[in-house]
């Protein structure tokens, strides 16, 4: 469970202050799907940054599963990231260098997870992102664009996070495998039970979410349920 | 992140740009390979020369005429040597100083030698001494005998030669055993062979091999004409002693020349070894000094590799530091990295150099001599390069901002 209590974000740049969020109050429970969205500049990609433990935010308090990450050093955030948090990147962000199952045990190796464990857990994590086994040995950069995006989905999925974070996933895609990554990401939270954040600035793809939070210049302008939910059947 | 982590992510990321790293690793690999080489021909140089001079008697002391160089300023040495401040009667005084053992009176001048028998000459050092020679300056003889006592009060026209003259004189592949009781001319006076030297090698700097030894009564009265001495070399008893004993054979001397100030300089061969010694090392300083600029030029490649790889990588980095990576992660996999590029670019160097330390003995005929000391120094200068040129880098890639390097393009 995450939880923002009047979360406040100021940019100082010399005398010039840039308030990029105010006033944010919102809650994801346990096994929610929701998404994020607002037009670019609107303070979404600050919001996630700040629910991602990559930033800290100017006032207000964060809360992951009840503890509160506000203040913590650079260090600290590197280790809750690690524990709680998986990333999924509009840009893939693979290793080009190392397979796809080298590249899905990644987050594992700052976990100090023995070698062995590491394997197995990326195993199970590309099968839960339904990425065909016969890849499992491929570099990156042999992949089309879907399957890129679903070994970085296994990569947030291998150290069984709280929060599956995704920003802009689909962006990189054109529509039919945006929706296969999309439908990966349903299935998750159907049969996992995952709590999944999306980030997008697209409607439609915020419909596949249960709930979305719109922002609009630092602010939450709406926060309800899905009226008329996307789901995709496989 | 565990040690073995490290070690696969800096194997994988040195062999996923074969070239560049191979470049870098070149740097490093001339920089200790020459230091290498270069120390080698230094202690090689110095380990020759002091190997030469301990032949030669290392409990020696030379006694020249002229005056040794004053303390007072803008004095000036005369022209020690050609001064004819000792004499035949100086012996009897050092021979009566205790610790003396041997003393051996020497002139040494160049006369145009001769050989009848086939027609050759050569110019060569002449030298007139006693007996003793041999013993003070470890001589030794390949065939027939050194120059007597009896040869000395007899003035037998008398000679001994270097197995060089040898050659010289009667052609490549004479044994020596053929010229003994031959005869040759110095200076149009003729003696008889009766000895043939050992060959002692070494550099031409001193080296007997080049010489003829005649009785010094003869080389007085026949070719030289005078009795002024050149030299007297004194072997001492007792190594520890050479000290006193100069300072006591100078004092006699002085008293017998009836003189204020010494007209003539006492030598040992421990002040030359160590005056040498000080230029062999000076020169091995200045040849490593050189080599060491061109280790720190590699250090320096090193350096903008990091840096470059450092820019190249800023997403990788900010991907890792989003999945967990803490700062030092990221830095120590930055100078592991540069750390066992100069690792192994020194373990190459080192194998490079003791190679070309080997061809140069080999072919250029300098000796050479590498030491486990300076593959230590040189192993750990190339690593504390890695750490000291991979350090900078690799904090800046730990101090990057994870949004701002996920945002790089």
């Amino acid at each position: 469970m995450i939880e923002c209590k009047n979360i406040e974000k100021v940019y100082r740049n010399g005398e010039i202050e840039t308030v990029a969020l105010k006033n944010i109050n919102f809650q994801i429970k346990d096994g929610e799907f929701v998404a994020i969205m607002g037009p670019s500049g609107s303070g979404k990609s600050t919001l996630m940054h700040i629910i991602g433990c990559l930033d800290t935010p100017t006032g207000g308090k964060y809360f992951v599963d009840g503890h509160d990450v506000s203040n913590l050093s650079d260090d600290e955030l590197a280790k809750i990231r690690s524990e709680k948090i998986g990333f999924v990147f509009q840009a893939f962000n693979l290793l080009p260098r190392v397979s796809v199952i080298k590249n899905v045990s990644l987050p594992l190796v700052y976990a100090n997870v023995e070698k062995e464990k590491r394997i197995d857990s990326a195993k199970s994590a590309l099968n839960a992102s339904a990425f065909p086994e016969k890849f499992w040995q491929h570099l990156p950069n042999q992949l089309s664009g879907g399957m890129m995006q679903r070994v970085a989905i296994a990569r947030a999925l291998v150290n069984n996070p709280s929060l599956i974070l995704a920003d802009e996933p689909t962006g990189n895609l054109d529509t039919k495998t945006g929706e296969i990554v999309l439908a990966t990401f349903q299935k998750l939270h159907e049969e996992q039970g995952r709590t999944i954040v999306l980030i997008t600035h697209e409607p439609y793809v915020a419909e596949h979410a249960q709930r979305i939070i719109h922002i609009k210049d630092g602010e939450i302008i709406s926060d309800e349920k899905v009226k008329n939910r996307r789901l995709i059947k496989p | 992140m565990k040690i073995q982590d490290i070690l696969e992510e800096t194997y994988s990321s040195l062999v996923s740009n074969k070239v560049r790293t191979g470049l870098t690793m070149l740097g490093i690999i001339i920089g200790i390979a020459s230091v290498i080489a270069m120390v080698s021909v230094g202690s090689g140089v110095q380990s020759n020369i002091t190997s030469n001079i301990e032949s030669l008697g290392s409990n020696l002391l030379t006694i020249r005429p002229g005056a040794t160089q004053s303390n007072s300023r803008g004095a000036v040495a005369g022209q020690r040597g050609s001064q004819q401040t000792l004499k035949n009667e100086d012996i009897d005084v050092i021979k009566s100083i205790s610790q003396v053992s041997y003393v051996s009176p020497e002139i040494q001048s160049r006369y145009q030698i001769v050989s009848p028998s086939t027609g050759n000459n050569s110019n060569s050092s002449v030298i007139g001494c006693v007996s003793d020679y041999a013993t003070v300056h470890n001589m030794t003889i390949q065939e027939g005998s050194f120059l007597s006592d009896q040869n000395e009060i007899g003035m037998s026209k008398v000679a001994v030669i270097g197995p060089t003259v040898m050659t010289d004189l009667f052609g490549d592949g004479t044994l020596s055993s053929d010229v003994v009781g031959d005869v040759i001319k110095i200076n149009k006076i003729q003696f008889k062979i009766i000895g043939v030297l050992a060959e002692k090698g070494g550099t031409s700097f001193s080296s007997t091999d080049e010489m003829i030894f005649v009785p010094l009564s003869v080389m007085q009265k026949n070719l030289s004409g005078q009795d002024y001495l050149s030299s007297i070399s004194i072997s001492v008893a007792d190594k520890n002693q050479m000290d006193a004993v100069s300072a006591e054979i100078s004092s006699a001397l002085m008293i017998k020349h009836n003189v204020a100030v010494a007209d003539f300089s006492i030598q040992s061969q421990a002040d030359l070894l160590s005056s040498l010694n000080s230029v062999t090392t000076t020169l091995t300083l200045f040849l490593a000094s050189v080599a060491g600029i061109s280790l720190v030029v590699g250090g320096i490649g090193i350096m903008n590799m990091m840096l470059t790889a450092v820019t190249e990588r800023t997403r990788e980095i900010g991907l890792k530091k989003s999945i967990g990576a803490r700062n030092k992660d990221i830095s120590s996999q930055f100078l592991t990295e540069s750390i066992v590029l100069t690792f192994v670019g020194g373990l190459i160097g080192v194998a490079l150099g003791w190679l070309i330390a080997v061809l140069i003995s080999k072919f250029a005929g300098v000796s050479t001599q590498v030491s486990i000391q300076s593959i230590i120094v040189a192993f750990g200068v190339s690593a504390a390069i890695g750490i000291i040129f991979g350090y900078y880098p690799s904090r800046r890639a730990a101090s990057l901002n994870p949004i701002e390097a996920l945002r790089y393009e």
